[in-house]
């Protein structure tokens, strides 16, 4: 049992726990992520970790109630105990020896972007960032973020907060009319998003990378349920990823693959609101 | 006495009834039945079963134990060399092992060893395993990375002979394949956890959601005090066959099929959280038990048809005889000399198999006819969900971390084959790890021994 050390609401349906994981925290780098299980019939669910203290042996996930297994979790409170949080699972995001570096999180995708722009910070890198939400109130750690990077830009979807549009118009922007150089772009968000950025920033030549976060059972490469064509080769994100080379990665059918069981999920929700009088959508 | 030449039947679960239900297809002999089939046992001077057991259970002499009526003590005679007998009576391919060996097979059918192995088991699933009395504790830490049937042998015994054993596992429930992989319906699961409470009176520690390559790594175990490992991390990843269209919405690996279907319990979905796809048609590529596990839990989910692709012939089928027989009679449909060379795929999702034709030239170098296409035999075949069960390659973490192990080209960890010591000094390991995709019984033989190699290499110190 993993005990909840703090629970902070970030966002609508947006939350930030700190989970006491002190072996998950002896090894955790950022990139890397864990799979959760809330109870004995509950799904395995992997989440990129946030934030990690090794001294004090706890993690951070931050997560957005989208799925059955998110919206049980976001109902946990302070204090609660998670029944199983295996990790650290991945590979680490590689960080070193780069100077000038964009990072690109959508929505909820800003939270596993924190750690790395964090370590590319204290590293001494140039670090820009850009935050894209649907609205003000979906714009997470920007503040906390603020303090890393040398320059911050928003967009949301709505305009009520920062740019009104997509990330991709922000970058465009920097690349395009500012001229502005990069060793590297760092994007994790909706799989839209990070195909959106990818196809961008390949006519420039930038390398990019992104963070997919696909559908897996047990995260240590057992299931292949994870796996993604990188290069016109299958990969298996739990134990290859789960970053890989954007220009390389074939989001079409990853996205496809993301919706495997939309069809199940209905099935779920449908039941559950039936069983429970109505209560979760 | 007139020698019997059949084997005592089992009764089983009706097909047609068991093909909608996860209940154990088998069900056991009775006391009557065991005794008759005990009986059969000619109790040989120098009994050529007990070496075709992978870990030397004394078969007759427990099967005299049934005869003269004291189960206890068959329990006892099993149980000195096999801590998990309720499993291996149930999913041990028998017939190429102790049971081929029988001498009666000149004659007729062998000694049902493997359903008496199962009876007297199942009469004690509540009792402790005994430690030899004499033993003390050593006082010594040895860690077991894995809790299937190697690393469950190998913490056994080693516990037995008064070692501080700890089990890492990487799920959240300990057995491995005997959880994850081997279905309800064959060997229940209740069953597998009542094996481990046995361990676990037994003094043996379980430590889940670690995994070992990423948690903690093998070095991290010696640091934590802990004198020897014993790697029991199964096989990893799942093959595919790289053809085209493996990568559409709707073909699994057997693996993944089955851990949503038994570890996650998918067959309860929504009850249950995980949710697997169903299917109406379902191709199962491959011949192992692990295909016929897939076929038959298929069927069981519902599917209207279920076909088994398997490139060679029915005589070739690496399956237990048993799972095929079982798998025909429950409607399993077998397509033979057939491989598949193309997924077809519509919108996204599987809508076909591209198979084309096989016939046996000469033999290969397993000692079996090599397959060969039949030009222009190409045929298509509807499917809405295909399985890929065509083996697994060891599981890449532990070698990732741990750069001195030495591995095969495969991935397979090197071991000694007497006593299963590995490249790095106190590292051991077993299973299919070390084989890639084998059987329960030949783990638990790797366990066993390395278990015996571990007590040696402590003792010296």
């Amino acid at each position: 049992m993993y005990k909840i050390l703090e629970k902070k609401a970030l966002g609508p349906g947006m939350w930030y726990m700190r989970i006491q994981a002190p072996l998950v925290a002896r090894r955790a780098m950022p990139g890397q992520f864990i799979m959760f299980r809330i109870s004995e019939e509950g799904e395995r669910v992997p989440l990129t970790i946030a934030d990690f203290d090794r001294q004090e042996g706890w993690v951070t996930i931050i997560f957005q109630e989208v799925g059955f297994s998110t919206k049980q979790l976001g109902r946990l409170e302070q204090g609660d105990h998670i029944l199983d949080f295996a990790g650290p699972l991945g590979q680490p995001s590689v960080l070193d020896g780069f100077k000038k570096v964009l990072c690109i999180g959508g929505g909820v995708g800003i939270a596993p972007l924190y750690p790395q722009i964090k370590q590319l910070s204290q590293a001494g890198a140039s670090v820009s960032v850009i935050i894209g939400a649907r609205s003000k109130d979906y714009i997470i750690l920007e503040e906390e973020i603020k303090g890393l990077s040398d320059s911050l830009y928003i967009a949301t979807d709505d305009g009520s907060y920062g740019q009104k549009g997509f990330v991709t118009d922000i970058l465009k922007d920097l690349i395009t009319k500012q001229a502005s150089k990069y060793d590297l772009v760092i994007a994790i968000g909706p799989l839209v998003m990070m195909k959106a950025v990818a196809d961008f920033t390949r006519a420039f030549a930038i390398p990019t990378r992104v963070s997919l976060n696909p559908i897996m059972v047990d995260g240590t490469g057992m299931c292949g349920g994870c796996r993604v064509t990188v290069g016109g080769q299958t990969k298996y994100a739990c134990v290859d990823g789960p970053e890989f080379d954007g220009h390389l990665v074939d989001f079409d059918e990853a996205m496809r693959r993301q919706g495997m069981y939309k069809q199940e999920e209905r099935v779920d929700h449908f039941c559950r609101l039936t069983d429970q009088g109505g209560g979760s959508k | 006495m007139k020698l019997v030449l059949t084997k005592t039947p089992m009764r089983e679960q009706d097909p047609l009834k068991r093909r909608n239900n996860f209940k154990e297809v088998n069900l056991g002999y009775s006391l009557e039945e065991a005794l008759h089939e005990a009986k059969r046992c000619l109790q040989c001077k120098k009994p050529k079963c007990v070496k075709g057991c992978p870990v030397n259970v004394p078969i007759p002499d427990f099967i005299d134990a049934i005869v003269k009526g004291d189960l206890e003590k068959a329990y006892n005679i099993i149980t000195t060399s096999n801590n998990l007998p309720a499993i291996c009576g149930r999913v041990c391919p028998q017939e190429q092992q102790c049971e081929k060996q029988c001498i009666l097979t000149t004659r007729g059918e062998s000694v049902a060893i493997g359903r008496l192995e199962r009876f007297v088991a199942d009469s004690f699933l509540d009792s402790d395993i005994k430690a030899d009395q004499e033993v003390k504790a050593k006082g010594k830490r040895v860690a077991v990375v894995g809790s299937g049937p190697a690393g469950l042998t190998a913490a056994g015994d080693l516990a037995k002979l008064g070692y501080d054993v700890t089990i890492f596992e990487a799920f959240h429930e300990p057995g491995g394949v005997l959880v994850y992989g081997i279905p309800e319906f064959r060997l229940p699961k209740d069953l597998v956890k009542k094996e481990i409470d046995k361990l676990k009176r037994l003094g043996v520690k379980f430590q889940m959601n670690t995994i070992i390559g990423k948690t903690l790594t093998i070095d991290d175990l010696f640091q934590d005090g802990f004198k020897a490992v014993f790697i029991g991390s199964g096989a990893g990843l799942p093959r595919f066959m790289g053809i085209d269209g493996e990568n559409l919405n709707g073909v699994y690996s057997a693996n993944e099929y089955l851990t949503r279907v038994n570890l996650m319990k998918a067959y309860d979905f929504p009850n249950s959280h995980t949710p697997v796809k169903l299917g109406e048609k379902i191709a199962v590529v491959g011949g192992g038990n692990v295909a016929m596990d897939a076929a038959r839990s298929a069927l069981r989910l519902g599917a209207r048809e279920v076909h088994i692709i398997y490139r060679r012939s029915m005589e070739e089928l690496p399956a237990r005889s048993e799972e095929v027989h079982h798998a025909r009679e429950e409607g399993v449909i077998f397509d033979v000399l057939t491989n598949p060379k193309e997924i077809i795929g519509e919108d996204g999702w599987v809508k076909g198999l591209k198979c084309v034709k096989m016939e046996l030239g000469e033999m290969d170098a397993s000692g079996r006819k090599r397959p060969r296409e039949i030009e222009g035999s190409e045929f298509i075949m509807d499917f809405d969900l295909v399985i890929m069960a065509i083996g697994t390659s060891p599981n890449p973490l532990i070698k990732a971390s741990t750069p001195e192990l030495e591995t095969n080209d495969r991935g397979g960890i090197l071991v000694d084959q007497e006593t299963y010591a590995t490249s790095m000094d106190r590292v051991y390991a077993g299973g299919d790890a070390v084989t890639g995709s084998a059987t329960v019984i030949m783990a638990m033989g790797a366990g066993k021994r390395a278990a015996q190699a571990i007590d040696k290499r402590l003792s010296k110190e």
